[in-house]
């Protein structure tokens, strides 16, 4: 069975997801980063696979994605360094990352590749639910891999049950002001659209995924959701850090303590 | 002959569609749902056509050229888009944009820019209008092209420096994508060229065909005939091509010629020749032809023009080129830089250092004598001065 829903079949609250750009700060700190994160305490692991135009990501994480690429990343290396992950990771993995190097590695290629190393799901943001539905959804299906699609405050009703119908992971809910990014709070428009979404009773559990990136807000958006998703925040920990292990642990320790 | 017609989906043949972040399904959609009613509307067309012609200066005229056309044996006209308001055709698109986006009720316009031909046109219509405009430019082309940058500010429009990346126009579009999620609700994004994802490409091209709606209409009156042999445009992301193209895409007595820029040469790493080195891929919001790495990595292209200086290309120029037809050439900086030069001293018209690309084109295509050759003379040569300076071969 599959890792992610393995997960929300026991935890339903305060699933921490945390995001970092694979081959970032150095080239081959993937799998350090990763067992560390297995340690602090994290949920789910998302590997951004690093690309030159990642269009739905904020300053932070670009800079992450070109340097990863400076540092010589590419599909295959990344790849190399996930074959031995589930001898010592046992979390559920998520790829996220843009259509395009998917598309030139190829699509079938890379499913059978992320089911051989036990990747559980993917998150494509330019990968619009009806070309996922027409072109995707059964090789997907095939290789064991889960869908993630976001969502939005402008998503209507009609297609949030839509994008709910079609996932099978968990949904994945970013804010009006949708590029990743840490933000200080949270605003009560914001909490309005969390219980907007928290009441339509959806199938997929939700993660709260921009502006988190501390035991307070961790704990707001758990509030209104089953969990929430570091991105930006972690990767400021990561670029400014002298010893992973040790600096990973104390930030997520952190983060997951009951206030 | 294989259709050129845009589907249901946005697909010309194997190009196009709208590869969007869910975060602006919202915009496209309404865009998508509304773009053909609201241009089929008699308003719309009213304000379209008075502005095209009082604000702008259109027809813009079809002048033959004698003195080149003695040079190259051919009948050659040129299709005066120089002579629009703001220095090039550009402005044709800003306009049916700005007047949609009043239509839609909003507030805010955002636009990319280059070389800062289209960010001029989007300010110079934003002031038009009385709407508020931000313009992304990368940091480098700030740097390359200031008069433009002061131009803008003139007009009234807030220049954004894009910093990441190459901090070149492809980076430009990122950012106007980004600040576009954002600010979903009151913005609407006027993007330049015929790329993005659907409708864009169709839409602007739908603008810009008046250019061809002229050639048809000016040619019969010189000609006795409404067609030429050729028409001839340079292509960065293709609007002044899909423009001069459009009503004859599926006209077999039509040659369509699309000029590339080869930078410094197509195999010499800093080329801005799509078609010859570009593969399949997908770059901000449509699938087309890329010139990117084995990873599908998008790769930084050069040329000596800024408005040809992108790594893709309008997708109805990709299902131009594979589908055999359009023609595609390419054409070497300093190929261009003299070809400018000659039609300088020839008709006593300095063109755009882009449009220069598609005057060389004669030079390397093949046409029998006394073909009538329509070029696109998509823009002037004022704000290539400095390139013009810099390169000093006169």
């Amino acid at each position: 069975m599959n890792r992610l829903k393995r997960l929300f079949e026991h935890k339903q609250e305060r699933v921490l997801s945390i995001y970092f750009t694979a081959g970032f700060p150095a080239k081959d700190d993937t799998l350090t980063i990763m067992q560390a994160l297995e340690q602090a305490g994290a949920d789910i692991i998302e590997i951004g696979m690093p690309y030159s135009d990642p269009i739905a990501d904020g300053p932070t994480i670009q800079e992450s994605n070109l340097q990863a690429l400076a540092n010589g990343m590419d599909m295959e290396t990344l790849f190399g360094q996930l074959e031995e992950m589930r001898q010592t990771v046992s979390l559920p993995v998520v790829l996220m990352g843009y259509l395009n190097p998917i598309m030139q590695y190829g699509e079938e290629r890379f499913c059978a590749r992320c089911q051989e190393l036990g990747i559980d799901g993917l998150i494509i943001p330019d990968l619009p639910i009806s070309l996922y539905l027409e072109q995707y959804q059964a090789l997907f299906n095939q290789y064991g891999l889960s869908n993630t699609f976001l969502i939005s405050p402008q998503t209507s009703e009609e297609r949030i049950r839509e994008i709910d119908q079609h996932s099978d992971g968990f949904i994945y809910m970013v804010s009006s002001h949708a590029i990743t990014g840490a933000k200080a709070s949270i605003s009560e428009e914001q909490i309005a659209y969390f219980e907007r979404v928290a009441a339509m009773q959806l199938k997929n559990p939700r993660l709260i995924g921009f502006g988190i990136s501390d035991a307070y807000t961790f704990t707001t958006a758990s509030r209104y959701s089953h969990g929430a998703i570091i991105g930006s925040a972690f990767i400021k920990v990561l670029a400014g850090s002298r010893n992973l292990e040790a600096d990973i642990h104390e930030y997520i320790q952190n983060v997951i303590k009951q206030a | 002959m294989i259709e050129i017609k845009v589907d249901e989906k946005g697909f010309y043949g194997n190009f196009g569609g709208a590869y969007i972040p869910e975060m602006l399904h919202p915009n496209i959609e309404e865009l998508r749902l509304n773009y053909e009613a609201i241009i089929a509307e008699p308003d719309f067309q009213e304000t379209f056509h008075s502005l095209l012609r009082d604000f702008v200066g259109r027809p813009t005229p079809l002048y033959l050229a004698e003195r080149l056309s003695e040079k190259f044996g051919a009948k050659i006209y040129l299709k005066r888009e120089d002579l629009c308001h703001t220095g090039a055709h550009k402005v044709n698109n800003t306009i049916g944009q700005i007047i949609l986006a009043k239509k839609l009720g909003k507030k805010r316009i955002i636009a990319e820019t280059g070389a800062g031909q289209h960010g001029v046109a989007t300010a110079t219509v934003c002031a038009l209008m009385g709407m508020e405009c931000t313009v992304y430019m990368g940091a480098l082309d700030i740097e390359r092209q200031r008069p433009n940058v002061e131009r803008m500010k003139i007009l009234g429009a807030k220049v954004v420096p894009a910093t990441s990346g190459s901090k070149t126009l492809k980076d430009a579009t990122n950012e106007a994508m980004r600040q576009w999620i954002n600010n979903p609700v009151d913005t609407h994004y006027i993007i330049g060229s015929v790329v993005g994802p659907h409708p864009y490409p169709e839409m602007v091209a739908r603008f810009q065909s008046v250019i061809s709606a002229e050639i048809k209409a000016q040619l019969l009156e010189k000609e006795g005939r409404d067609y030429p042999d050729a028409v001839i445009a340079c292509v960065g992301g293709g609007s002044n091509a899909a423009g001069a193209f459009y009503h004859y895409y599926n006209d077999p007595r039509v040659r369509l010629i699309a000029v590339e820029a080869a930078g410094l040469g197509i195999s010499s790493g800093k080329s801005a020749a799509t078609t010859a080195l570009g593969t399949p891929g997908v770059l901000h919001g449509s699938k087309t032809l890329l010139m990117q790495t084995k990873d599908g990595q998008v790769v930084e292209p050069h040329s000596i023009s800024a408005g040809l200086d992108y790594p893709g290309i309008g997708p109805v120029h990709a299902h131009l080129f594979e589908s055999g037809r359009g023609e595609f050439i390419a054409v070497e900086d300093d190929d261009a830089m003299r070809a400018g030069i000659a039609l300088s001293r020839t008709e006593g018209i300095i063109p755009a250092i882009e449009t220069s690309h598609a005057l060389h084109a004669l030079s390397l295509m093949e046409y029998k004598p006394g073909d009538v050759l329509v070029i696109n003379l998509s823009g002037r040569g004022d704000k290539d001065l400095d390139t013009y300076i810099k390169w000093g071969k006169y």
